[in-house]
């Protein structure tokens, strides 16, 4: 009683000297940052808060676990560039958004989590519910804060939101004790922020872009590298124009699809361990490798000393501390990449003479192309990927797990446009393609969203099912079904002498039947001759549909390369 | 290589917890980490000692320290004029016809004895890495008991080190 009363007089003084409980000034904060969905769950800790949400009507997006929730947050905020926002209560409510956090980090998505704490005073005594999740969290997010005074809230938030976003884009977590969102404090959001050990270098040395313009002039066999800073910095059009004018081929990373046009003839494909033949090989014996807002992953490199080992080693990042941690860099260029490429369309002028190295990349692609056998019994899971490239148009946003299906929609999706391409890369989630698509049916709810995913893992987060019953959101979830773990069991198959330990599923749910448990259309498609039509049905329908795709069971991701080994030493490439 | 870092951090909680699990999680090597005030109270400086392999192992010390938000300034002060300090506390056996030895042995070391007992007297001594060790391995065959050193802290000077160390002598004197 005591503590409505407070919170009542909290809003009838905030009209006139903005005085307001802890949990009105996040609502407050979140107005002023223009977030326009937040994705969550409720829980004791973080009551006072969901009181506010019911009270102002900001749009909340209820999972039904908290792993959904953070999934959906990272889904939106890679499609739209926003922040993604999540509410979450202490201790287990924290605790089960941690997988996000840690793959928000390590694929740089701009979060801000907000979790519940107890209350100050009993901070630290084992509490009900009790987590230490700024000690959790430490190492998984940009920065982390607990509010330990009200009137901190305010600055807190505003810092938040501007360390997540700006530089290299990540999760921040803001610790919020139970008694500071009931405490009134004073709301002042327009003080200037005050970090001064954060000042993230966006625009490159004017020099270092000379040097690399130079080398470009020089070089014989350059090739440009795209990651996915390119679309943190919505830097698309002037990497287009500088490989253009150039006429640089460009290779990708996985979760750099879509920066370059994927449909595009300078296009390489995907490098790394399940790349092209003319990716890998082409990143093999360049003599000038342009990396743009990539980190050299050891997916994508391979053995390392074995990579690149011919090229000038150019690297544009926005955050320094990628610049050298993995590969040595002769060319370190330290910005945004789409001031970086403004930059070097300026200062290159003269075009790299590489007539011959076009020649041979074209021999490449062209003498040993992605393949894969067809069947007209089975469903190859190429194919069905392919049809799904041809019935959207290209157009659709793509959300994956992590796996073979994930690999075959980055190797047969051709990513026209930037931020179609939603997948966990770095930390590779098992669990976030459905959730994720489900965030990023918000940020674009006029977009043909697909739900790429396997059938172990979508059944890590199928109970976010319910979000697309109750809000009839049209997700389309097509589970690429080969009744097994089957990256795992590709690598039992090569590396284990065919001990499959624990990687085949052949008890299944009846995919069709859970999806009509929770309202949503189902199809179960075996005959590879009836998949296109029921796939056109599928996309056309409006509403969330599942398609149980059962495809060849023993497929294999190919080419490959063997952990170990170079990027010359491919296995599986086209006879 | 050995490397003395000396960053400056705000003096927030967890800045310590920040900092040592950053190394931990990265593997870096520290020898002696120091932490404590400074000028301004918002302020904290940390000395670090560290072994790294190469220059590009030292280059991403110092990067990851200056990606922590709370890390406003970080320095390798290595190869630079520097003041460089630590405290050790040596307690050492001593019986009674020793201690006058003992007493003499560690006078060029402006070290003092800051506590006495019948079997043992504890040393304080305050230096540069070197005459610390340096005076450990002196008293090390009497038997040291204890040992407490707090590791390196340290400054860049202001005045260069060739200056101090080799004083110029005009013609007058």
């Amino acid at each position: 009683m005591n503590t409505k009363v407070k919170e009542e007089n909290g809003r009838e003084l905030k009209v006139e000297n903005q005085q307001m409980s802890g949990s009105s000034m996040l609502i407050q904060a979140l107005a002023r940052e223009k977030v326009d969905v937040i994705f969550g769950y409720p829980g004791g800790a973080i009551l006072p808060t969901y009181d506010e949400i019911y009270r102002t009507g900001i749009r909340h997006i209820l999972a039904r676990h908290e792993q959904g929730a953070i999934h959906a947050a990272e889904g939106y905020a890679r499609v739209s560039g926003k922040p993604g926002v999540c509410v979450v209560t202490s201790g287990p409510g924290a605790t089960n958004v941690i997988t996000g956090i840690a793959d928000a980090m390590i694929d740089s998505l701009p979060l801000v989590v907000i979790t519940g704490q107890v209350a100050t005073s009993v901070i630290g005594t084992d509490a009900f519910q009790e987590a230490d999740i700024i000690g959790v969290t430490m190492p998984i997010t940009k920065h982390n804060f607990q509010v330990r005074n009200v009137n901190d809230l305010p600055n807190i938030i505003k810092e938040s939101f501007h360390i997540a976003t700006s530089g290299r884009p990540g999760p921040v977590l803001i610790d919020l004790p139970k008694d500071v969102s009931i405490a009134i404090g004073e709301f002042n959001y327009d003080e200037p922020l005050d970090l001064p050990g954060y000042q993230p270098t966006k625009i490159p040395n004017r020099l270092q872009i000379r040097k690399l313009a130079e080398a470009v002039a020089k070089a014989k066999k350059p090739v440009i590298l795209t990651g996915a800073g390119i679309l943190h910095a919505g830097g698309s059009e002037e990497v287009l124009e500088f490989a253009e004018n150039q006429q640089i081929p460009v290779a990708s990373t996985l979760l750099g699809l879509g920066a370059f046009p994927g449909d595009h003839e300078q296009f390489l494909g995907m490098g790394g361990m399940h790349g092209t033949y003319s990716a890998n090989m082409a990143l093999h014996e360049a003599d000038l490798l342009i990396n743009i807002g990539a980190r050299f992953d050891d997916r994508l490199t391979g053995r390392l000393d074995a990579f690149a080992p011919y090229a000038t080693i150019a690297h544009i990042d926005i955050d320094p501390a990628e610049i050298g941690k993995n590969v040595e860099t002769h060319i370190p260029i330290v910005g945004d990449a789409k001031e970086a490429m403004r930059m070097l369309n300026e200062e290159a002028k003269t075009n790299c003479e590489c007539g011959d190295w076009k020649e041979t990349i074209k021999e490449w692609k062209a003498e040993y192309p992605l393949w894969y056998t067809e069947d007209d019994e089975l469903l190859k899971p190429q194919r069905l990927i392919e049809m799904i490239y041809e019935e959207t148009n290209g157009d659709a946003i793509i959300t994956t797990d992590v796996g073979q299906h994930q690999m075959w929609s980055a190797q047969f999706y051709k990513f026209p446009k930037p931020n179609q391409w939603v997948t966990s890369g770095g930390l590779g989630t098992m669990g976030f393609g459905f959730p994720s698509a489900i965030g990023a049916q918000f940020a674009e709810p006029d977009k043909t969203v697909v739900a790429v995913v396997g059938d172990a893992g979508f059944q890590m987060t199928a109970q976010e099912l319910s979000i697309l019953q109750e809000l009839n959101l049209p997700v389309k979830i097509i589970i690429v079904n080969n009744a097994s773990l089957g990256m795992v069991r590709q690598w039992q198959q090569l590396f284990y002498e065919e001990r499959y330990s624990n990687s085949l599923f052949p008890i299944q749910p009846d995919f069709v039947k859970l999806a009509d448990a929770y309202n949503v259309k189902g199809w179960k498609i075996e005959d590879p001759a009836e998949m296109q039509d029921i796939l056109k049905e599928a996309l056309a329908y409006d509403g969330p549909v599942l398609l149980d795709c059962r495809v060849h069971k023993v497929e294999n991701v190919y080419p490959m390369i063997a952990p170990g080994k170079g990027h010359h030493e491919m296995e599986g490439i086209k006879p | 290589m050995r490397k003395t870092i000396v960053a400056t951090v705000n003096n927030t909680s967890g800045v310590m917890n920040r900092i040592t699990g950053l190394f931990a999680r990265r593997n870096f090597n520290i020898e002696s980490i120091t932490v404590g005030m400074t000028e301004n109270p918002r302020v904290s400086r940390m000395t670090f000692v560290m072994n790294v392999d190469d220059q590009r192992g030292l280059d991403q010390v110092i990067k990851q320290l200056n990606k922590q938000v709370d890390v406003l300034k970080v320095r390798d002060l290595t190869d630079e004029a520097i003041v460089a300090r630590e405290l050790a506390l040596i307690k050492v056996l001593s019986p009674p016809q020793q201690r006058g030895e003992l007493t003499d042995l560690i006078q060029p070391f402006r070290a003092s004895i800051i506590d006495v007992s019948r079997e043992s007297i504890t040393i304080q001594v305050t230096g540069d890495n070197d005459k610390v060790e340096a005076l450990i391995d002196l008293v090390k065959p009497y038997g040291i008991k204890e040992l407490a050193r707090t590791g390196i802290t340290a400054f860049k000077r202001d005045t260069k080190k060739g200056v101090i160390d080799s004083p110029k002598y005009s013609v007058i004197n």
